[in-house]
Formats: structure tokens, C-alpha cells, sequence
């Protein structure tokens, strides 16, 4: 790593810990159900919603019916996101007068929000109006990160408190969630960004006159508009040009600010965070690293003050930010090294004061390699999944990091809310291998881990893996699945296993080159996104629930800390270790051969 | 279950209201009423006409102009109506192809430059609608342009000096050129 990219880590981590901190005591004071001091003026419309829902503020739920509030109020909102596209050619905010969405693309994409994932396979600026952008895609930008929110306060709850039965309300988590700390934040940073450049309009896409014309080639169109194929069948091109250039518009800025700070991740337009009207400056780009990770490593001190030790949180925050570092570390290596083909060809990628060098490939100037390493491990350590680089086009290793860091399970800050108590399982086994070795009866913050918490994190565990494994092993058997490929050899396999594990994990991300809007990836990875994220949140209740009630046991001479660096490096065994085993024969099938490939020069 | 969608549904309808029309909305007005100009795309106008916008890059291709980066959108390059990158791995043979056809390409109109390319002006961007290049893909073009306009090159040189962005902070980012906007600066030289 350069003195640059040192630098530049260092700064974005202690602007974090700077805002979080304040940040957590605001979330705490908010889920605790305190008064919203300088925002009192939101009270009355709290109110309100509550008196029209028929709420009861005050009325706890058991896990099981916050379980299940839960899973109706999100399949609600599959089917709104999933009637709004396909009904969006009827309804108004329709400029470009886009035609309703295919029903296995409607489907996915509704999962993908709901589930926090935002997978894209469609082109933002070719098949959504901006109705469905704003009433569909923003509300779920905000809507599951509250309800990730609201599972991680239930499981904290579940430590905190004692012989209890009761894990909070969810329908007063979600919207004190949404109204005291999402929306606020989200208002501020969509004008941040729009001063920097991100467009906010509810304008027709304008035409511009280019100072050159651009020459291309296209297909040649029969009457009914199907290309027109020679003997050969293949089709015939014309040479054409023009001098116009279409300029996307819509109300970008406020479905981006959501995207980074619910660690969303769902593009307005095809190229993401690589869009210039999406992420103009370098200054844009380091705001959006920075509200990728702000709740969830605020959520971290908001765990320490709720369970009323702060030594509690930093220990989990410190395993992430090792995590994290490191793999900062390797990311920025291998994409500074390049590609060694290119360098034989006489191309020059040596990093120097005139240009960033490097592998270049579906990169933007303005972020070189610096800034796009960094963003593209904060995307995927957080479940994000927003990108400001095309990931198909990275180096063998430089795609590693990111699969390998959504396959530990999105724990290394993770997504608003699913980070944290992804994290918190992984903290429930470590405690549990550690008392095993010793012989006791583990126990965690005064609870004691007993048969039942196990099995939910086993499942909790496990649930993942099996879903990219056994989904990867069928696309790549299947002739529906090859057909996606785009890029041959090991890369093609590695797409696939991208592609689930970003699904499964919620992630989102891609190697984009997939083909993966048909009926066979949409399907398969709507499964994936869908179960990867409530077959994690029922267990993870059900684990609340368990921990409410029991006792809180007394500390003694037995009792591993878990606030000190010998839990914390514990812990990071945990997360490494479960991912590894799961992960290093798949992961050697595809990016370690393709590396090997490429090294050797072949 | 009713108990449950009662509450489900009203308060579902009730946030979508917040938040996926009144917030978008209300930042709307504001970014309106704030940062016009931005808020609308940034949009560069000559005689009454929009010729572009300073954030979306346009594919220049005569000996006059400097170039911007490869452009990997379909059916045109810097088709900003439908964004993307060439999604081509580094191993791929299509990939080293497509990195030698535009590296023989700029040699062939360049023939004095005896310099390595740098690596931008042969690999396409991740948008495809890359406004910017690097100083190093800027000074090799230096003197193509210089040739093409009869322009001294020093003078050329300075243009390009006067148009760089560098980073911000000093920190982040990487210094740059805006191609539209240097070849618009060219075109107004007298």
C-alpha cells in the first residue's frame, strides 16, 4: 500500500469512529423509546401513525409475534414493489413512458429490495419509472433497513433484559427507525450530494448536440423491427451516426442517500455508483464509504451502551475493523499490480503523479485505484453491495476479497442491523467453542448458552453457505445456468459463485457480465436473497426471545471476558474459520486458478 | 393473523407515503431551490442549446480533439441512455483483444510518441460515460492535437495544465482532465 492509500484509510476510519459515536448514543436514546429531543416536532405524526394503524406504543411483543409482524409487513412490501413494475406503464411519474417489467424480473427485484440485497438485473435508466423508483425501490431502500435495525435491538434487548418474555414492539422499532434516524440522515446526505453533483429532477431524459458525432455500427431492422440476418445468420450491421447523446434524468440523489445509509445498494442507473450522476466526485465517493458503514458501526456502541458495558461493543468493532483493514490491504495490492499481459503489450500501469496505473478496466479516472478499493471493500464488508467499479473486470484477487468477505457471512460491519447480529451468532459460537474447550457451561454477557440458542445459530450459521453451494453447483450443471456465462474459463465459474454468494448474503453486488436477467437466475436468485435473509432473522428472534427470558448470571472467576483482545482475535478464528471451511474448495476452483492463470502467463 | 395485518397494512401505506413521496419530494424542492444547476444534471449550454454535461463524457474521435477513455456501452460508445462497463475479465482473451486493438489504434495516430500508453486511454470505464482521463493519457495526446490545430505545443501544454483537477484535500482521488471541457476551452482559443 502507497502513502496515499494509508493515508486515505486512516482518515476514512477516524471519520467514522467520529460520527458513529454520536451517532450510536442518538439510536440508543431512539430505540429506548426516549423523548426525540431537537426532532419533538415528528412526535405528533408518530403519534398519529400509531392511532390510524391501531398501535399500541406501549404493547411488547413475545418473538414469535414480532416474528411474524415482521414477515407479513415485508411480504407486503414484495407484493407493492412487485405490483408497481408491473403496473408502472398505467401510472403517473412515468416520463420515458417505460412499459411494464417482465413478472420473473418484477419478481426478483422485489425480493432483492425487500430482502436488503438490491441484486440489479435490469438497467435502471432503461426499464423503471421514476414512480417505481421512489414509491417502490426508495421505500424498501428505507423500509428493510429498519427492519434489519429493528432484529438487531430485539436480539440486543434479549441481553440486556431478565426474565422477560418480551422483545419490543416491531411496528414501533421500524418507524422510530425510519423517522428519528433514517430519514433525517437521508434528507441531509442527498443534499450533500446533490451540491457535489448528484442530479435530483423529475425531468423527461434531455437530448444533447455533441461537438462530434459519434460513428457506430448497429443491426439492420426489417419493418417490424427484427434485425435482418445474412446467409450466414448472422446480422447484418449498418454503419451509422449520430450527434445526440441522451442524458438520463430523475430524482437520483435522495434514492442514493438511502442506498449508502441502509446499505442498500440498488443503482438508479445500470452502472452504479460508477455513474457520474450517481457518484460525481471523489469527495461524493468518500461521503458514501463514509454512510456505508455509519450505522452499522455505530450499531456496534449502540450494543456496549444497551448492554451496559461499553467494552462489549468495541471488542465486536474491533474485530471488524481488523477484518476490514486487512482486506483493504490485499484489495488495494492487487488491483495497484495490474495485469502482467497488459505491461507485455507496452501499456503502462506503474502508479506515478500523472495517473493512478493499475488494472484500469472498469474503473472511473476520478477514483483510480485508491478510492475504488477502498469503496469496493466497504461495499461488500458492509452488505451494500453499491459499486463504483465493474467487479467482473478486477483482477483474480482483487475479486477474492469482496467474495471472500461477503462469504464470512456479512459480518465484517455488514448491512444496518444484519451485521451486527450476524456478528453477535459468531460471538455466540466463539463463547461456545471457548467453553468447550474448558469444559463449562459457556455464557455470554451474563446468559447462558444453552441447547436451544446452539441450534438456532447452527441454522443461522449454515443457512447460507448451503444456499450458495448447492445453487452455484446447480447453475454451473444445468445448461440454463451456463447460458449465463460471460466470461470464459475459471472467471465464468466464478461469476456464478459471485452471484449466489452476493445473492444469499444480501449483498447484491455483481460480476456484472452474468447474465442473470432470465427466468432461471431470477428465480434462483430470488430463493437465495429470500431465504439467506429470513431464514437468518427467524432464528436470530427466536434467540431473543430465548435470552430475554433467562436469568442474568453473576460474573465470577469462570467467566471468559469478552471485551479483551483475547476474544476479540477469538472471535475473528470464529468468522475466519467457519468461512474457510465452507468456502476455500469453491474458491479455488475459480479466482485462485484464474490468478494462477494469469501469473503464469498462459 | 388479522390482529397482525391491520397494522401491517396501514402503516405500510402510511411510510411508503413518507418516504417514497413526500422525501423524495421534499429533497427535490430543496435541491431545486439549493443547487439548480447540479440538481439538473450540470448541463453545459451553447446558443440556447444543451451540447452536454460537464459529468458525462462524450467520444471524441478527430485529430483536433483530445480522447476520452474507451467507452464499453452499446449500440454507440457514450450512450449515456443506457450506462456499463465491458464486464470482461483480465484473462479473457477478448479482454487482451480489445486492450491490443485500441492500443494499435493509438499508435497508428500517434506515430511520433514513443512513450508507453498509459493504461485508461485502452481500458474502458466501469459507467462507460467517463467524462475524465488521466494527465498522463492528456500529455500523450499533447502533441496529435498541437499538430492538428497548429497550435504551439507549450501553449498546448498549458491549456491542458490549466484544466487540471487534482485531488481533493489533496488526499482524495486522482488528479484529472475533463475532456469535454478542455475541448470546448480548445475550440473558444482563438
Amino acid at each position: 500500500m502507497s502513502t496515499p492509500a494509508i493515508l486515505q484509510l486512516g482518515l476514512f476510519l477516524l471519520v467514522l469512529l467520529a460520527l458513529a459515536w454520536p451517532l450510536s448514543s442518538w439510536i440508543t436514546r431512539i430505540m429506548q423509546g426516549e423523548n426525540p429531543g431537537p426532532l419533538r416536532f415528528v412526535a405528533p405524526l408518530e403519534k398519529l401513525l400509531y392511532r390510524l394503524a391501531g398501535i399500541r406504543q406501549d404493547e411488547e411483543m413475545g418473538w414469535k409475534s414480532y416474528a411474524i409482524s415482521l414477515l407479513v409487513f415485508n411480504l407486503l412490501g414484495v407484493l407493492a414493489v412487485y405490483g408497481l413494475q408491473r403496473l408502472q406503464g398505467a401510472l403517473p411519474f412515468n416520463p420515458q413512458a417505460m412499459a411494464a417489467v417482465t413478472p420473473d424480473s418484477s419478481f426478483n427485484t422485489a425480493i432483492s429490495f425487500v430482502t436488503n440485497t438490491n441484486w440489479q438485473g435490469y438497467g435502471g435508466e432503461t426499464t423503471m419509472s421514476y414512480l417505481t423508483q421512489m414509491l417502490g425501490l426508495t421505500v424498501q431502500n428505507f423500509l428493510s433497513a429498519a427492519t434489519g435495525a429493528a432484529v438487531v435491538i430485539a436480539l440486543i434487548r434479549g441481553f440486556a433484559r431478565h426474565s422477560s418474555a418480551r422483545i419490543g414492539n416491531f411496528w414501533v422499532d421500524v418507524t422510530r427507525f425510519t423517522a428519528y434516524i433514517l430519514l433525517p440522515l437521508s434528507l441531509v446526505f442527498a443534499l450533500a450530494l446533490t451540491q457535489q453533483g448528484v442530479i435530483q429532477n423529475l425531468l423527461p431524459y434531455q437530448t444533447a448536440h455533441t461537438v462530434e458525432a459519434t460513428h457506430f455500427q448497429q443491426a439492420k431492422l426489417d419493418a417490424q423491427g427484427n434485425p435482418l440476418k445474412d446467409k450466414d445468420g448472422k446480422p447484418i450491421m449498418v454503419d451509422s451516426q449520430t450527434q445526440q447523446q441522451t442524458l438520463p434524468m430523475g430524482p437520483v440523489a435522495s434514492q442514493e442517500a438511502i442506498k449508502m445509509l441502509g446499505t442498500n445498494g440498488g443503482g438508479f442507473f445500470n452502472a452504479n455508483s460508477a455513474h457520474p450522476f450517481e457518484n460525481p466526485t471523489p469527495l461524493s465517493n468518500f461521503l458514501q464509504d463514509l454512510a456505508i458503514f455509519l450505522i452499522p458501526a455505530a450499531l456496534c456502541f449502540v450494543f456496549g451502551r444497551m448492554v451496559g458495558d461499553r467494552r462489549q461493543g468495541w471488542a465486536i468493532l474491533a474485530a471488524m475493523l481488523l477484518m476490514f483493514a486487512t482486506a483493504v490491504v490485499v484489495e488495494t495490492s492487487a488491483e495497484q499490480a495490474g495485469v502482467p499481459q497488459l505491461s507485455a503489450m507496452g501499456v503502462d500501469q506503474q502508479a506515478s503523479s500523472l495517473q493512478s496505473g493499475g488494472n484500469m478496466e472498469g474503473k472511473e479516472s476520478r477514483f483510480g485505484i485508491i478510492d475504488t478499493a477502498l469503496f469496493t471493500v466497504v461495499t461488500t464488508s458492509a452488505s451494500c453491495g453499491a459499486v463504483n467499479a465493474m467487479h467482473d473486470s478486477l483482477t483474480p484477487i482483487g475479486g477474492m476479497v469482496p467474495t471472500f468477505l461477503m462469504q464470512l457471512g456479512e459480518v465484517v460491519f455488514g448491512g444496518v442491523g444484519s451485521g451486527l447480529y450476524g456478528m453477535l451468532v459468531f460471538a455466540i459460537l466463539a463463547v461456545f467453542i471457548a467453553g468447550l474447550m474448558v469444559g463449562r457451561t459457556p455464557e455470554y454477557l451474563g446468559k447462558k448458552i444453552e441447547t436451544y440458542e446452539m441450534k438456532m445459530t447452527a441454522i443461522t450459521i449454515l443457512v447460507t453457505p448451503i444456499l450458495v453451494l448447492v445453487l452455484t453447483a446447480i447453475a454451473v450443471s444445468v445448461d440454463a445456468g451456463k447460458a449465463g456465462i460471460a466470461n470464459p474459463g475459471a472467471h465464468g465459474f466464478s461469476e456464478i459463485l459471485y452471484a449466489f454468494t452476493s445473492a444469499a448474503n444480501n449483498n447484491g453486488s455483481a460480476f456484472a457480465g452474468l447474465s442473470a436477467n432470465t427466468p432461471f437466475y431470477n428465480i434462483m436468485t430470488g430463493i437465495a436473497m429470500f431465504f439467506g435473509r429470513f431464514l437468518m432473522i427467524v432464528p436470530i428472534l427466536a434467540i431473543a426471545g430465548s435470552l430475554s427470558a433467562k436469568k442474568r448470571l453473576a460474573v465470577n472467576a469462570g467467566t471468559l471476558p469478552t471485551h479483551g483482545p483475547l476474544f476479540v482475535v477469538l472471535l475473528i478464528g470464529t468468522v475466519l474459520l467457519v468461512g474457510a471451511l465452507n468456502y476455500v474448495p469453491a474458491l479455488a476452483l475459480g479466482p485462485v486458478v484464474e490468478h494462477l492463470h494469469m501469473v503464469s502467463g498462459h | 393473523m388479522l390482529k397482525t395485518l391491520r397494522p401491517a397494512l396501514l402503516l405500510f401505506a402510511m411510510l411508503s407515503l413518507l418516504t417514497g413521496l413526500a422525501y423524495p419530494l421534499l429533497t427535490t424542492a430543496l435541491a431545486q431551490a439549493l443547487f439548480p444547476q447540479q440538481a439538473n444534471g450540470s448541463l453545459i449550454e451553447k446558443n440556447g442549446q444543451i451540447i452536454g454535461s460537464r459529468l458525462i463524457g462524450q467520444q471524441f474521435s478527430g485529430d483536433k480533439y483530445f480522447w476520452g477513455r474507451p467507452s464499453a456501452t452499446s449500440p454507440m460508445a457514450y450512450n449515456a441512455g443506457s450506462s456499463g462497463g465491458s464486464n470482461l475479465g483480465p484473462t479473457n482473451q477478448a479482454q487482451l483483444d480489445a486492450v491490443k486493438a485500441n492500443l494499435d489504434h493509438l499508435r497508428q495516430a500517434h506515430p511520433t510518441q514513443t512513450a508507453t500508453v498509459p493504461v485508461d486511454l485502452v481500458t474502458a470505464s466501469a459507467s462507460g460515460l467517463d467524462p475524465e482521463i488521466s494527465l498522463a493519457a492528456a500529455y500523450y495526446q499533447l502533441e496529435r492535437v498541437a499538430q492538428a490545430r497548429g497550435m504551439p505545443l507549450a501553449r498546448l501544454h498549458q491549456l491542458v495544465d490549466d484544466h487540471i483537477i487534482g485531488e481533493t484535500f489533496g488526499l482524495l482521488g486522482e488528479p484529472r482532465v475533463n475532456v469535454l471541457e478542455l475541448n470546448l476551452a480548445l475550440d473558444a482559443v482563438k
